[in-house]
């Protein structure tokens, strides 16, 4: 076990290959207990909203989810998380558990409109089933139309006897399920799920391989690939500001970034020889240092070592050659699209 | 895994066997455990020098990279090749056939400060209470 935000986590049960390789072929089941969860709700909910994240809120639709992010005025991110309409006035956010606190202070800070803000996260469990066959083990223990919920929605269900949230969302690049509910049901749900799943290879999975499956998927993790320095467009996720939407914290900085250009960029590296490139890693182009890595690891699924990393923009495109200091030796590396894994399409 | 009487130990958790002054040098099934998967394994060549209780490797893991301490002062008389290709031979039998280089021992009597496999025991008893 190690400590995280304050909480006893897991790294590993079985191994994080073994418990990698379940989520890509069957599934896994991993306990997010500890991510934080935050209220907006009223009739100036939707404002709030709009001011404090990049993307469009006013999209979402009752029971639908988006990806998106809380901001600095300088274009970076306060934190990223998933924000869930409920109902007609009634948002909910998923935020990372190191942030909880921050990303809370920061959301009431701009309540200038008085929205209804709750920092609700000692009242959520949370456990993830990640995985090709998630949807037919949840299937055997849920009222809800498992397979019948989209990708990205969310609704209220029952799970192994317990009431709750269940959204089609997860951070590992498979289909999978994320269900909310009171912790005090925790061991029930847990218990449930991987009877109901052992049957078809459910494994219980750690922060280790929730690591390794969000890198091979490209998935930024706060506090590595996002950052206070680090602008959202550096990172990538252009696709989630949505600047026609009209004004939100830092949407002049962006655009101004736009018009300048990006100072940095990130990328997924492949090492293309022995050596495994780390976090915070010196990545060198002609010999320089010239950026750095923000993630890296071996992946256990696609037998590679590969990494996420900054660049200079004009050292970006695929196929470019870098090195990555490593401990003082240089390891060949080229730059690689991402996402590094994407699963096939499956039909519904 | 009971820790083996033959075997001598250090903090580091390494392992050395010595027969007739050479020191076959390994991992112990407490840092194998601690690591994970083992994915890379960086080992000195034959006939370099090799001093005690100095890094002359790195054992990497899917999560983890860790130095390996030398035991012993020494020149590598040998370098256990099988790992190279098979790293994950480490988790598999980290006090046999997973051993990492031989060592010809400068001074026999550096392993006198070395623990004993019930030392050793007690030793990560204690680390696991921290």
């Amino acid at each position: 076990m190690v400590e995280f935000g304050g909480w006893e986590m897991p790294v590993e049960y079985s191994g994080i290959t073994q418990e990698h390789l379940a989520v890509r072929q069957s599934a896994g089941l991993f306990d997010v207990s500890h991510m934080g969860e935050i209220e907006i709700r009223g009739p100036q909910a939707l404002a709030l909203l709009q001011r404090v994240t990049c993307n469009d809120a006013s999209r979402l639709q009752t029971g639908q989810a988006q990806y998106s992010a809380l901001m600095y005025p300088q274009g970076s991110a306060v934190d990223d998380c998933v924000v869930y309409r409920l109902g007609q006035d009634d948002y909910f956010l998923c935020v990372n558990a190191a942030n909880t606190d921050k990303d809370f202070d920061w959301i009431v800070r701009h309540n200038a409109v008085g929205a209804d803000v709750r920092n609700v996260s000692a009242n959520y469990a949370q456990l993830a089933i990640q995985g090709p066959r998630a949807r037919e083990i949840l299937a055997k223990v849920t009222d809800a139309d498992a397979g019948g919920l989209r990708n990205y929605w969310a609704c209220r269900a029952r799970c192994c006897g317990v009431e709750g949230l269940l959204a089609r969302t997860g951070y590992t690049g498979e289909d999978g399920f994320e269900f909310y509910f009171p912790p005090e049901e925790s061991e029930r749900v847990w218990n449930g799920l991987l009877e109901a799943g052992k049957p078809l290879g459910l494994v219980p999975a750690g922060l280790g391989a929730r690591n390794t499956l969000r890198l091979e998927a490209g998935f930024p993790l706060y506090g590595h690939e996002l950052d206070e320095v680090t602008t959202v467009l550096e990172a990538n996720l252009r696709w989630i500001c949505k600047f026609e939407k009209g004004d939100f914290i830092g949407r002049e900085a962006l655009l101004e970034e736009s018009r300048k250009g990006l100072r940095k960029k990130l990328v997924g590296l492949v090492m293309t020889d022995r050596g495994i490139a780390r976090d915070g890693f010196p990545v060198l182009i002609g010999g320089e240092v010239a950026g750095r890595v923000t993630s890296g690891s071996p992946a256990p699924f696609l037998r590679k070592n590969i990494a996420l990393a900054y660049v200079p923009p004009q050292s970006a495109e695929v196929g470019r050659e870098v090195e990555v200091d490593v401990r003082g030796k240089k390891a060949p590396a080229r730059v690689a699209p991402l996402p590094f894994y994407k699963r096939a399409k499956q039909e519904l | 895994m009971p820790y083996p009487q033959e075997l001598l130990y250090t903090k580091e958790h390494e392992w050395i066997r010595v027969d007739e002054g050479i020191g076959t040098v390994g991992i112990t099934d407490y840092a194998q455990k601690e690591l994970g998967d083992i994915v890379y394994v960086e080992l000195p060549k034959t006939s370099d020098h090799v001093t005690a209780n100095e890094p002359f490797g790195t054992v990497e893991s899917v999560k983890a990279v860790s130095e390996i301490y030398s035991p012993v002062t020494g020149d590598v008389t040998a370098v256990n090749s099988k790992l190279q290709n098979n790293p994950e031979l480490l988790n598999a039998d980290p006090h046999g056939e997973a051993w990492l280089v031989r060592v010809r021992l400068s001074d026999p009597r550096e392993t006198e400060k070395l623990m004993t496999a019930e030392d050793y025991e007690a030793f990560i008893r204690e680390v696991k209470q921290r």
